[in-house]
Order: structure tokens, then sequence, then C-alpha cells
């Protein structure tokens, strides 16, 4: 039984999704409890004291996601992005640069992009869909299964298209080396104002189609400024998956990784 | 794994068949989970559980922040990083926890 929720994402239409339990999201209304209905304890109750993370068992697996990773000197990247900020065309022209230099793996949890595993795979990498059913990220179980069935090899770059919204995919680790947010100047220069615990929780950030910059109301500088405003370690790097502009910096950032 | 199967989960481990009256939660208010959609989420997810029914009590610890610049403690209502000093280099030292606190059973 799916909750339909209104997702913070601004994005175009057609791609509502709903969002099943998971307590995320919304406008925050007041901080009241609604007059529910208090049940009066039962007589002989017990008070068990838990004090344990929400995620503890999310983070549990993720630590191991990322000994295996290391073990394997895979380094995976969790990108994330709303959907449009042209995450295929970047996936495809990295995999494509790529070739010769390094192998690399796709996991594939966006259901928009899923579409265009062919694409992918076409480029040149092996991928693996995972199926999120309702849910609006992915978490390091899925993660696990995804990397057992993909088996990359030793030295391969990892990169792991999360599903297509800015909010919940920052809350859940994966065991990934580095977080990167895609942003293209064809949303707003307040995105990260607008999606702080995204960009909070991101390595880096890449401004994608720099050069639509000319037909469009973004500010480059002023959105560095917003990310960092939240983060402020945080790389900013401007691209264009379709010119190729700045791709270069990417791959070094890549290299660093390693 | 969503938030609120994780904690209906580990709630209902931990009940061992007996039922589930109250979840006490901590959720700061510099984390991204809504209070009233969480509350919401969990009674969908209780259903059908030894904790079905069960009143979810959320503590939300407000955002505070120390300057490392200057020492100052403050509070911090968002998750831009600025000290009143000017400094941006800031920890946060309150409202980013995520935690299952206690519940009453039997
Ligand atoms: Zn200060």
């Amino acid at each position: 039984m799916a909750v339909p929720h209104v997702h913070p994402h601004d994005d175009g239409p057609g791609h509502g999704h709903e969002h099943s339990r998971d307590g995320l999201l919304g406008p925050r209304v007041g901080r009241g409890h609604p007059a529910a209905a208090v049940r009066a304890a039962a007589p002989g109750g017990e008070t068990v004291t838990l004090e344990q993370r929400v995620l503890a068992k999310n983070e549990e697996l993720a630590a191991g996601n990322r000994a295996w990773l290391a073990g394997q000197g895979i380094v995976a990247v969790n990108m994330m992005s709303s959907p449009g900020a042209g995450k295929t065309t970047l996936l495809e022209r990295t995999i494509r640069d790529f070739t010769g230099r390094r192998p690399v793996a796709v996991v594939e949890g966006d259901q928009e992009t899923m579409l265009d595993a062919e694409r992918i795979r076409r480029a040149g990498s092996t991928v693996v869909q995972v199926n999120t059913g309702a849910g609006c990220h992915l978490d390091a179980e899925m993660m696990r299964d995804a990397l057992t069935t993909l088996a990359p090899v030793p030295g391969s770059l990892v990169l792991v298209e999360n599903v297509g919204n800015l909010v919940c995919p920052a809350m859940f680790d994966l065991g990934e080396r580095s977080r990167v947010v895609i942003i293209s100047v064809t949303e707003g220069t307040d995105k990260p104002l607008k999606y702080p615990y995204m960009f909070a929780a991101a390595d880096l950030v890449i401004i994608n189609k720099v050069d639509l910059l000319p037909y469009v109301d973004f500010e480059v500088a002023r959105c560095e400024e917003h990310a960092r405003s939240v983060n402020p370690g945080l790389r900013v790097l401007a691209v264009s998956a379709t010119t190729g502009e700045g791709m270069r910096d990417w791959y070094d950032w890549v290299a660093e990784q390693y | 794994m969503s938030i609120t199967q994780s904690i209906v989960d580990a709630v209902c481990e931990r009940a061992a068949g007996r039922p589930v009256h109250t979840v006490r939660v901590r959720v700061g208010e510099l984390t991204a989970v809504v209070a009233d959609s969480l509350r919401f989420c969990f009674d969908l997810t209780t259903e059908g559980t030894v904790a079905a029914g069960a009143v979810l009590d959320i503590e939300q610890p407000p955002g505070a922040g120390r300057c490392r610049a200057c020492s100052q403690d403050f509070t911090l209502t968002d998750l831009v990083l600025l000290c009143p000093c000017g400094s941006a280099d800031v920890e946060i030292t309150s409202g980013r926890e995520l935690e299952i606190v206690s519940m009453r059973v039997g």
C-alpha cells in the first residue's frame, strides 16, 4: 500500500512517483502532536530502551560493501540528481572516454533511466538494473545484491545511478567511495538551498549542460556559493556532457578517488 | 528499506511477540524527515504487526551549532552553516539525530 506523497522535487511533469512509507518529505507542518488517541498504558507493561540509530542496519551493510570494494580496488560513485539533469548522457560519455583506461560497471536504480540501460550497454559498460519498486532511493542491501550480480573486476569504476530525486537518496549510505550531485543549468541557481541535505552530503557537484548557459538564467558562481553555504569543502565542476566541455576535470576527479 | 520500515523492523524484533503500545523516536530538526509524514507512514507500516495501533512519540531536538573560530554556541534553523561572527567553520552539535529511543511493550 503505497502512500502518494507530494515530492519536493520540482522537476516538470510526468515524474510523479509514489512514496511508500518513508516518513520523509512534504512541507514541514507544525510541530504539535495531532490530538491522537493516546492509549492507556497496559497494566504490567514494560519500557524497553533501544537507543539505536534508525539506519543502523543499512550502515552495517554499507560498511560491508565499502570494505569489499576497497579490497578489490574498486571505486564506487553514487550519482544523484533530479530527472532531466542529463545523467545518462554524462554516463555514456564517461563510459566511452574510459574505454581502454579503466573498466566501468553501472548500477542502474533510476526508473527513468532504466529505459536507457541499452544506451549504457552500447556505450560499453556492464549494467545491472535494480528494481526499487515504489521506493525512492537505493539502499545498501540493493547495492550489495547489485554488486554480486555485476561482479565488477578489480580496479574498475562503478557508477551508481541513484533514483531521480534529491531528498531520499541523501540519507542512505550505499558503501560508495564518493557522492556526486548532478544538476543542470536548466534548473534553478538556488537548487542547493532547496535541497540542502543532498548538497550537505555530497563530495562533488557537477553542473551539467553549461553549453546552454547563454540561453538560460543560471549563475554558476552563485550556485557554487549556495552549495558551499551548506557544505564548505564541496568541489564544484561545470561541464557539458554533450559538447565534452569540462569533462576532463570530472575524469581527473575520478582518478583522484583511487 | 525506508526509514519507517527500519523503525518498525527494529521494534518488532525487540518486542519478540509482545504487543507494542508506544514507540519513542528522536528525529532532529536538521534531518530531511518530516514528523507528520513519519507518523502517517508508521501507522500504515505497523498494520498487521505487533506494533499495530502503537503511538509514535517523536522527540525533535532543535538544530544547534558550535563555531570553531569563536567557540560560540548558537541555534541553527537550517543547514546554512554560518556563525553570527561570520565564520562558516561550524560544527553541528544537535539536530541531525535519527534514533529509536525506547518502546513500551506488554
Ligand atoms: Zn563564530
